[in-house]
Formats: C-alpha cells, structure tokens, sequence
C-alpha cells in the first residue's frame, strides 16, 4: 500500500471510530450512568439508518420515499423514529430490573430486523435502499472523505460536549445515585421509572444519529449490512473496555476495539479460504473471550469512571 | 377446515413446538429463580448441546440413545462454564453476570460454527410419513418428543418436590440467605442447578433439531420464545414455564392466521411485552425481579 492508499484507509477507518463513538456515547448514557442493559443496539441503529435513508434519499418506485428532502431533516428524523420506538419498551419493562430490559431489546432488535427484510414497500427488502446523498459527496473521492470525517468529528465532539455536561449537571449525579442505591434514590423522592426512561430514550437516539451517519456515510444499506449480535457486542465491549461511565473512554474503547477488529480482519483475509472462514469465527470467539477477561481483571476499564469532587464545605 | 385439519395442521405442531420451548423454559426459570440472572447463553447451550448429538449420531449412535449422552456431556459443560465465567462475578451486580452470559453465548455459537460449520444438517435423512391415530396424525419423532418431554417435566417435578437436593434447590430459590442458614451449601446448589439446566439445554436443542434441522443459529432463535415462556408462566415456577411454553408454541402456530408467516417469531415477542404489562408475575405468580 502507498502512502495515498493508506492515508485513504486512515480517514475512511477514522470516520467509522467516529460512528462507533456515537453509539458508545449511547450506550454510556444507558449502561454507564443509568446502569441500563440495551442488548439490540444494532436495532436502533438499522432504525436511524434506514429513517435517514428514506427522508433524504431519491425516488425510488418499489419502496416508500425517497423524499430527497435535507440532510439534517434526515438526522433529526433517525433519531425521533429510535427514540420513538425506544419509548413504549422502556415504559414497559424500566418498571422491573435490567434483565427484561435486556430481553425486551434483543426482541426488539429481531423484530426490526424481520420488518426490514419482509417489508418491502417500505425498506426495499434485501435490495435495500440505494442513492442515499452524501454531503460534500460531489468532490473528488479523498476531498469529499475528508469532509466527511469533518462533519463526523463535529457530531461526536458535540455529542460529547452536551452528554458530558449532562452528566456534570445535577441530572448526571442523580442519574448515578439511582444506578447505585436505586432505594436510596427513590427515598430521596426520585423517579427511577421515569428518569430511566429519559436516560434509555436519550441513549436510542443517539443510536440512530449513528445509524443515519453510516447510510449517508455508506450511501445505501441493505438487512446484510451489519450483523446484530457483532455489531451489538463491539459496541459493548468498546464501552467496557474503555471505562463505563467515562464519556472519554467510550471514545478511546471505539477506536481501540474498532482498530483491532479492523487490523485482525486485513489479516485473516490474507490466510487461504478454508482458513479465513474458520479464522472468521476465531475473531468472534477472541471478542467474547475478551469481555469475559475485562469483566474480570479491568471491570472498570482503561479509563475509569472519574468520581464527582464534592464542593468545598463552607 | 375441519376439526381435524385444524388440530394436524395447526395445533399439533404447536404442541410440539411448544414443549421444546418448554424444555428450555425450565431452565430459564431455573437460573432467573435460582441464581437470579436471565442467562442469555441458554440458547447457544441448546445448539451446543444440538451438535453434541450430532457427533455421536455421526459416530454411528441412534438418535434417541445419543439424547441422554448428549444431555450428560452438556451438563458438564455447563458446569464448566459456571466455574470459568460466572462464578467470579457472583459479588458483583448480576446485571454484570447477565453480560458476561450474552459473551459466553457468542463464544459458544462461534465455537460450534468453527467445529461443524454453518450450513444446516439433519440427524436422519428421509422422508418419515405420519401414522394416523383416529385421524390424529403423527410422526413417530413427535410422539417421542412429546414422551421425552413428558418424561422429563415429571422427573423433575418429583426431584424437585420429593428429593433433599430438590428441596435445597427451592429453598434457595425463595430465599437464598435463609437457605444459606438452614445448612444449605449454596456453591453444590449452584452446580447442580447447571447440571440440571445444561442436561434441559442439550434436550430442548436436540429435540428442535429432529423435528426441524441442526443450525448454528438455532438456539439464538430459541432464546426469545423461551424466555417469554418463562415469564408467562412465571418466574421460578416449573409447571408455569411448562405452561408458558405450550402457550407460546401454540400462539406461533396460529399467528399465521392474523399476521403474515414471516412474523412468526415475533409472537413470543408481543406475547412477553403483554404479560410484563398486565402480570409482570406471570400467569403462575412467579417472582419478579
């Protein structure tokens, strides 16, 4: 590879960190403060994705849309459909302990996936859809890459900005005292219900920001283009790894696991066929492996979570 | 459609679905009772536990011989897996015991996909035509199916009720610190309870692979009706998964009627948001945690 091609393989690898950044921000804001467990991010994020695709792509006859209306309508419109259907799971099953959250959203995420592929009318099926707009997507391929990798920094810096100042804010405190001492919390008059609500809708729509940020990113999406589990559970790990509850280390984990799942896959397709199919799965199992080790000997990952000073006392 | 249409078509395939995930059902409401976690690796067990079978199949065992075999290595590994990976996190919240499970469920399947691949299998080829009894018709696999579940759930239910170590095993299941100090050795609990939950598993996953087929992805697919099961009946409650089970197995069959075939699998998924609506205790009045 020549430095151009690799330059080229930099910012086409940065901007996808970018977009794992996104959902691991996510997930921090659900598992990292609220204590949350969202097991079909990958739903959330087919959702925003195909919104996106829908509202701003061109007309197509065999689906709904496109509407080839704004960009930033699309985004806006991602993240209100995956907080719209975060809504009524979180309602229902935030009332009881985390595990029925975590079965309700591996449901969800499969009943997402069967409407996409059976749904036709509306998602275009296996062919997927196609012609999704590309901002700057006109210039020359490395120009227009840039740019995009502009605009994903500027998302995940402002996403980063605005939950960081939500978890300093007195939401972010009560947030953790209802992820520690649920009792005391609710002792204290809070609504764990309802504040866990606003924490697992907050989290799903910037799931979808992500989603509609690869599609535009990739410029079509079909069912195939991510596999849920995979996706689901690199983003967990990512947020693991990097430290659960620190906005910063759920960057640094999506580029660290995203760096080495992407490395480790250049490798393997090097390997005979036979090999890479076995070598495939190896991969799979190392990820799995992985967490059980984080869980065990780093639980609070490479950046922990940094406890609030308390104020001065006068 | 008659009668008899009705019930060969639509509710006997129900049944037999349904007792499979009343199997799996079992476990589920064992570990969520028991040790008070949703194991999100039941499934993959169940595939484990599927290709088990197979390799003794292959090795030349009748099917029904290789079950309990199957079952046996299954529940070894299942220990196994509790003293490699769960067993650590036992201080720590359970939700963190509830990823690591989700981990080891993605370790588990890509192990069966590297040792036998991902393309579907049987455990007999051929064509088995139904036997009709008073117009009742049925395949000699089903009826063994429905046997071997019948066998089990009673087994079971009398090791629970009747036996010392059942009794251990429900003591701690309505509370584990009184358990702890009437004498109950909560770790030998605890491995039995995986003994027990691996062995139901490996049955599930078999008996879903000889009346379907034997995939990889099987026992994911497994994992959401079962745990609907286990919650309709109730949490912690035996005959409730068993109900839960035949419930939802029955309402996948019908669903064809009001919803297209491909939302087949979305049932158990509306019939557990339902149930945690209206009685998240289920219908059995299990525990909620």
């Amino acid at each position: 590879m020549d430095i151009v091609g690799l330059a080229n393989y930099a910012v086409f690898m940065a901007i996808l960190i970018g977009i794992y950044a996104l959902l691991a921000l996510g997930l921090n804001i659900q598992w990292g403060f609220s204590g949350l467990f969202n097991a079909g991010i990958a739903g959330f994020f087919a959702i925003g994705a195909y919104t996106s695709a829908i509202i701003t792509s061109i007309p197509a006859a065999h689906r709904l849309g496109g509407f080839e209306l704004p960009l930033l309508l699309g985004w806006a419109g991602a993240m209100v459909v995956a907080a719209a259907i975060a809504w009524p799971i979180g309602k229902i099953c935030l009332r009881f302990r985390a595990d029925y959250l975590a079965i309700a959203t591996i449901g969800i995420a499969e009943i997402i996936r069967l409407v996409i592929r059976t749904e036709g009318w509306l998602t275009g099926g296996v062919r997927g859809i196609t012609g999704v707009p590309r901002p700057f997507g006109d210039l020359p391929y490395m120009q227009s890459q840039i740019a995009y990798l502009a605009i994903v920094i500027v998302l995940v810096l402002l996403a980063y900005l605005l939950v960081e100042r939500q978890l300093k804010a007195p939401w972010g405190r009560m947030m953790r005292a209802i992820r520690d001492n649920e009792n005391a919390a609710a002792a204290m008059g809070k609504q764990i219900a309802a504040r866990r609500l606003q924490a697992f809708v907050f989290g799903s729509a910037l799931m979808g920001l992500a989603g509609a940020l690869f599609v535009h990113f990739n410029r079509s999406i079909t069912p195939e283009a991510i596999d849920p589990m995979i996706a689901t559970f690199l983003i967990w790990i990512m947020l693991i790894l990097g430290g659960s509850g620190n906005n910063r280390g759920a960057i640094l984990g999506a580029a660290v696991i995203w760096i080495i799942w992407s490395v480790s896959e250049l490798l393997t397709d090097r390997l005979p066929t036979e090999l890479a199919i076995q070598a495939k799965y190896v991969r799979v199992f190392i990820i799995g492996l992985t967490l059980q080790l984080v869980l065990r000997f780093r639980p609070e990952g490479i950046l922990p979570e940094r406890q609030p000073v308390p104020p001065p006392r006068t | 459609m008659t009668l008899l249409d009705f019930i060969n078509f639509y509710l006997v395939p129900g049944i037999v679905l349904g007792s499979i995930y009343a199997v799996g059902a079992i476990g589920i409401t064992l570990v969520f009772g028991i040790l008070r976690f949703a194991h999100f690796a039941h499934g993959d067990m169940a595939t484990l536990g599927a290709f088990i079978a197979l390799a003794l199949v292959t090795a030349g065992m009748d099917p029904w011989t290789a079950l309990p075999l199957a079952m046996a290595i299954t529940a070894g590994v299942a220990i196994g897996i509790d003293r490699t990976f769960y067993d650590y996190l036992k201080a720590r919240p359970k939700i963190v015991t509830v990823m690591a499970s989700l981990g080891v469920a993605l370790m588990l399947r890509s192990v069966v996909q590297m040792l036998w691949g991902v393309d579907p299998t049987t455990y007999v080829t051929g064509i088995v035509r139904p036997t009709d009894y008073f117009g009742i018709l049925l395949r000699p696999r089903e009826l063994y199916t429905l046997t071997a579940v019948v066998l089990i759930v009673v087994g079971l239910e009398l090791f629970l009720r009747r036996s010392k170590w059942g009794k251990a095993m429900r003591a701690m299941s309505d509370n584990p610190d009184l358990a702890r100090l009437s004498g109950v050795d909560n770790r030998k609990v605890t491995m039995l309870t995986w003994a027990i939950v691996g062995a139901l598993t490996a049955a599930s996953g078999f008996m879903l692979g000889i009346n379907t087929e034997v995939e990889s992805m099987m026992g994911w697919h497994l994992l959401l009706p079962m745990f609907a099961a286990a919650i309709l009946g109730g949490v912690g409650r035996v005959q409730g998964a068993v109900l839960g089970g035949l419930i939802v197995g029955i309402a996948e069959e019908l669903s064809v009627f009001i919803l297209p075939a491909q939302y087949k699998a979305a049932t158990a998924f509306a019939l557990l948001l339902l149930i945690l609506l209206v009685r998240p205790r289920g219908l059995l009045n299990g525990k909620v945690l």
